[in-house]
């Protein structure tokens, strides 16, 4: 119990709590709602990836084929078997887990450049083969009925029910990276990250601790497709497997500090937030994915370790109050 | 009784043999040195030991179980752990948490909270407690090197593999880490040492081991090994060297 009470878990869950009422307090809040959905969504997308990325050390550039292939699992099963959504998340979940924990035999031997290069190849062949498979409907995809919504009470209500498993998904995956972060595992991970070699020496049992790192980043972006993708009404490859969503979450992560727990959350939020703004003004609607290239290159080059690594660098009592 | 045991250890990287038909055994308890020119093959040989290569050819034994080509993690999970020549800290962890990697990982599997007190009292014995919280990539030489070998002790092995632990360090910390070192013995851990400093693998060392071009060249106590012909011509290269270093070390 007293392992909850830390500041650096309470702090990015409140920042969560808070930012999830925003839409109840607000005056337009199915706008608002829409608005903050994106924005607790990419922040446990950019969590989840952390756990690979940041504590492990494998950047893992096509992280959105998970949220595809969880996405396409899911919402097949609700509109072919006719599945609850809660159900199809948790499918989309284990479905993701399961390919993650396959293809990770097989590219978790590759390092550094090469790894990240095998998950872009992963992500393409994903979504090559999903245009080719019939019953996922192809190229067009899939699409779900509008009288679907009628189970959960109406569209409104499913809205407002595919919200809240977002908002409980997100403090969810802030939970695990903050467990997995001080715990023994996760000092196997960081060790890794650190040197692959040495970490082995030591006896950390390196092919295992990737797998489950692996998988486990890859189970909760499972869950969040069926979600997203149910809140959508359809999916389609291109929306399902589109890379730069992948790099938006690696900016993200280095934005806020990749390794940390509370790094991912707020860069999440923040380039949400930076998007949006961006995005209504004319000037900059066309240039976003510019801008987040000069946002990533000037992280890279002038804080590496994002605001919250910053931060922590500066003292030891920053270093525990963020964690 | 015998710790460990190398049979006919060959080690070849495409043409180059650098480890060559190495047979030798250890006693528990005992002080090994392992000398010999640079690239004469004994890091190469460490590695073999721990599982960082399969040797080509040959066996590695340690308490009786066949460990040849065992991958580095069940090395240390049996109890065998090691220091690197070039110093392998984990940078953006704190000196605490590289201990703890190695207590937790280790021959013992400890928990965080047991690996934390370990972790603690090896950088107290290595002398490095007021470091614990820095983080290791701000470290200096000499303190990564203790470093090393604090992790390697939070393993609590049976047997440590020091490769040049003493090499880039002033007198004053070479001292100190000959102390360290009679010291980690005392606890009855076995140690094979990988040293260049004539006068202090001499000092320490029950046997001493010479390799040269990969082959194992002579063996015996350090007086025998410095008085031996063909370690003078090989390896000191100066026949007048050991004498003197032998002086050095009555001295
Ligand atoms: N991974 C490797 N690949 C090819 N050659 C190697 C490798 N490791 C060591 N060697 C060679 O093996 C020989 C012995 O090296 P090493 O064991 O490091 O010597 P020492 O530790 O005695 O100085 C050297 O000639 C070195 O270049
Ligand atoms: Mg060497």
């Amino acid at each position: 119990m007293k392992r909850l009470f830390k500041p650096g878990l309470l702090i990015p869950v409140v920042l969560i709590i808070i930012l999830a009422i925003w839409p109840l307090l607000s005056g337009n809040s199915a706008s608002s709602r829409e608005a903050m959905f994106t924005l607790i969504m990419s922040m446990a997308l950019a969590s989840s990836l952390n756990i690979i990325l940041g504590y492990t050390g494998y950047v893992s550039f096509g992280h959105i084929v998970f949220f595809g292939i969880g996405g396409y699992a899911g919402f097949w099963a609700i509109t072919e078997l006719g599945w609850h959504i809660l159900p199809a998340a948790l499918l989309g979940g284990l479905v993701a887990a399961i390919i993650a924990w396959l293809l990770g035999l097989a590219v978790l031997r590759l390092r550094g450049a090469y790894f990240a290069l095998a998950t872009i190849g992963i992500l393409e062949a994903m979504k090559a083969l999903v245009i080719n498979l019939d019953f996922l409907g192809g190229p067009v995809g899939l699409e779900m009925h509008f009288s679907e919504y009628k189970r959960y009470g109406g569209p409104m209500q499913s809205l407002w029910m595919v919200y809240w498993s977002m908002v409980a998904l997100a403090i969810l995956v802030v939970l695990v990276s903050y467990f997995v972060k001080t715990s023994k595992f996760g000092l196997g991970l960081m060790a890794i990250r650190e040197d692959e070699d040495a970490a082995e020496v030591m006896g950390v049992i390196t092919p295992r601790a990737k797998t489950w790192a692996y998988v486990l980043s890859a189970v909760f972006p499972g869950i969040i497709g069926v979600l997203f993708f149910f809140k959508n009404g359809n999916i389609e490859p291109g929306d399902a497997f589109r890379l730069h969503f992948s790099i938006e979450w690696i900016v993200m992560i280095m934005l806020g500090g990749a390794g940390t727990v509370l790094g991912p959350v707020l860069g999440g939020g923040l380039y949400q937030w930076l998007r949006k703004t961006l995005l209504t003004s004319p000037f900059f609607k066309d240039y976003q994915l510019v801008v987040a290239g000069v946002l990533l290159l000037l992280i890279v080059l002038f804080v590496p370790t994002g605001i919250i690594g910053w931060l922590r660098a500066r003292s030891h009592k920053l270093r525990r109050i963020f964690e | 009784m015998k710790i460990l045991e190398l049979k006919n250890v060959t080690k070849r990287f495409g043409g180059l043999t650098a480890v060559n038909d190495v047979t030798f055994d250890l006693e528990e308890g005992e002080i090994l040195g392992l000398i010999g020119p640079n690239g004469a093959g004994k890091t190469t040989l460490f590695n073999c030991i721990n599982g960082v290569y399969k040797p080509t050819e040959g066996k590695v034994i340690f308490k009786g179980q066949d460990i040849t080509g065992l991958p580095t993690y069940k090395s240390a999970h049996i109890g065998l752990s090691r220091t690197h020549q070039i110093v392998r800290p984990l940078n953006e962890l704190t000196v605490l948490e590289n201990a703890m990697v190695g207590a937790c990982y280790g021959r013992e599997n400890m928990n965080l909270g047991d690996a934390r007190k370990t972790a603690r009292e090896m950088l107290e014995f290595v002398g490095m407690a007021e470091k614990a919280e820095a983080l290791a990539g701000t470290l200096n030489v000499a303190q990564k090197k203790r470093l090393e070998m604090a992790r390697a002790l939070s393993a609590r092995p049976y047997l440590l593999l020091l490769d040049e632990v003493l090499a880039g360090l002033n007198t004053a910390e070479v001292t100190h880490m000959l102390d360290t070192i009679r010291k980690i013995r005392e606890q009855g851990v076995t140690i094979i040492m990988i040293e260049h400093i004539m006068h202090a693998v001499m000092s320490l060392s029950d046997r001493l081991i010479v390799l040269n071009y990969g082959s194992l060249i002579a063996e015996g106590t350090p007086e025998e090994v410095s008085q031996n012909p063909e370690v003078i011509e090989a390896y000191l290269g100066d026949p007048d060297l050991a004498a003197r270093l032998l002086e050095e070390e009555k001295a």
